[in-house]
């Protein structure tokens, strides 16, 4: 430990990150979903000021992701039964900024609603040419891209003949701890939306209809995929106060 | 121009087939210099032990110091300072790392050596974030910006780990009477 490590330039303020606002995230505890009622925390949550363990956030890079990685449909020997499509979309931040080269993971059910997990019991069948598991890293606007097989409705033991809508499982880093992101993309228009209470602890429609993905004719490849888009937006940055970028120069 | 953020959702319980990487738990290689185990239990609000959590680490190296641009001192290159563990039947984790130095806080205070913590689990609709302090480090403790904003000895001595033969353990109690304290970040 040196004097050194602790010393921060004067005036240089760490920049911090805009809280999120009343209703942005469902709350910890929603009783129609019922594994929340025993784990939810029941005491208010402690306001963490943003210091520079929060400011900063694993990078990782390169080595994390493998050349078919983002190519679900490609990781076997056959190729996975189901309809192809391709998903794609941005990560960005508050302020519409690209959030370039941070690691976006996603993992889902094959066509007939069934993961490759050992403890999914539902009795729909496993597809030996699909483990539903995919990541990339953003390109340089933040884009990303995924070629995989629609995802199925699942039946869960919530309540009486309680079914899951599709999703798709999405994992962002973003470049700081505080814009650390684990979230459902949906399909438009899926019959379960109004059933399901995961999708709807998200409290108004507005705020949910940023979980569903958007039909996108124009990255349709004929003859071959369907598409959809997911753009997912991180938290911004706090605007820098004046004084600072001044005493700053 | 301002967008309105993505909304969180459960991990679920079906993610140990896909997040968890080889070498996840492995902050630092094993026969590192002063490596330490911090080895926890989440429980739920009945004590019983979850066993499909996400744990996830964040933490300067033993300077305090991280690699990352944004750290105002420069990015100290080669410290990964992030671990990743899933629980296991008995809702145990455990991340391989060092012990970090103390970081600068708010307002040129110093901050006690911590590890900021995120668990993800079926039943939790977002992340929840603690911090685990260490307890051979008291003074520091005592002078912590963070600590010091908590008034209630019990729920302040939730973020503070114990001390064990391999490292310390940090438990994560969700719910109940010693639930831990966790932050709003």
């Amino acid at each position: 430990m040196t004097e050194r490590s602790l010393h921060l330039p004067d005036r240089l303020a760490v920049p911090g990150y805009r809280r999120d606002v009343e209703g942005a995230h469902p709350p910890l505890l929603y009783r129609d979903y019922k594994s929340t009622v025993q784990r939810a925390p029941s005491r208010p949550l402690t306001v963490l000021p943003h210091t520079l363990t929060e400011v900063t956030g694993p990078l990782l890079g390169d080595g994390r992701v493998g050349a078919l990685d983002h190519d679900l449909t490609r990781q076997h020997p056959g190729e996975p039964l189901g309809e192809r499509i391709i998903v794609h979309g941005r990560v960005l931040d508050g302020d519409g900024r690209p959030v370039p080269h941070t690691l976006v993971e996603v993992w889902q059910t094959n066509a007939a609603g069934r993961y490759a997990h050992a403890r999914d019991q539902h009795p729909a069948p496993l597809d030996p040419n699909f483990t539903g598991v995919g990541r990339c890293l953003t390109d340089d606007q933040g884009g990303f891209r995924f070629i995989t097989v629609k995802p199925g409705a699942y039946p869960w033991k919530n309540h009486p003949n309680a079914w899951r809508p599709a999703h798709i499982h999405f994992s962002l880093f973003g470049r700081a701890f505080v814009q650390r992101l684990i979230t459902q993309m949906y399909f438009p228009g899926d019959p379960l939306f109004e059933f399901d209470p995961i999708f709807n602890s998200v409290g108004d429609q507005r705020t949910r209809d940023r979980l569903v993905s958007s039909f996108d004719l124009s990255e349709t490849v004929p003859e071959w995929a369907l598409a959809y888009r997911f753009d997912i937006v991180l938290r911004g940055p706090e605007a820098t106060p004046v004084e600072d970028l001044e005493g700053h120069r | 121009m301002s967008r309105p953020i993505t909304p969180s959702q459960t991990i679920g319980p079906f993610f140990s087939h896909a997040l968890p990487w080889p070498d996840g738990p492995y902050v630092v290689a094993e026969g590192t210099q002063g490596a330490i185990w911090l080895r926890g239990t989440v429980l739920d609000g009945n004590g019983e032990p979850v066993p499909d959590a996400l744990v996830e680490s964040w933490q300067a190296d033993p300077d305090g110091r991280f690699d990352h641009p944004d750290d105002p001192r420069g990015a100290v290159d080669g410290f990964r300072g992030f671990g990743r563990c899933h629980t296991d039947e008995a809702g145990q984790w455990a991340i391989l790392t060092v012990k970090p130095g103390p970081v600068p806080g708010p307002d040129g205070t110093v901050q006690a050596p911590h590890v900021d913590l995120s668990v993800f689990a079926r039943g939790l609709l977002d992340r929840v974030v603690t911090r685990a302090y260490f307890p051979d480090e008291e003074q520091a403790n005592a002078a912590d910006p963070v600590l010091a904003g908590i008034t209630d000895p019990t729920a302040r001595a939730t973020l503070v780990a114990a001390t064990t033969d391999d490292g310390y353990q940090f438990d994560v109690r969700l719910q109940g009477d010693r639930e831990t304290v966790f932050f709003a970040v």
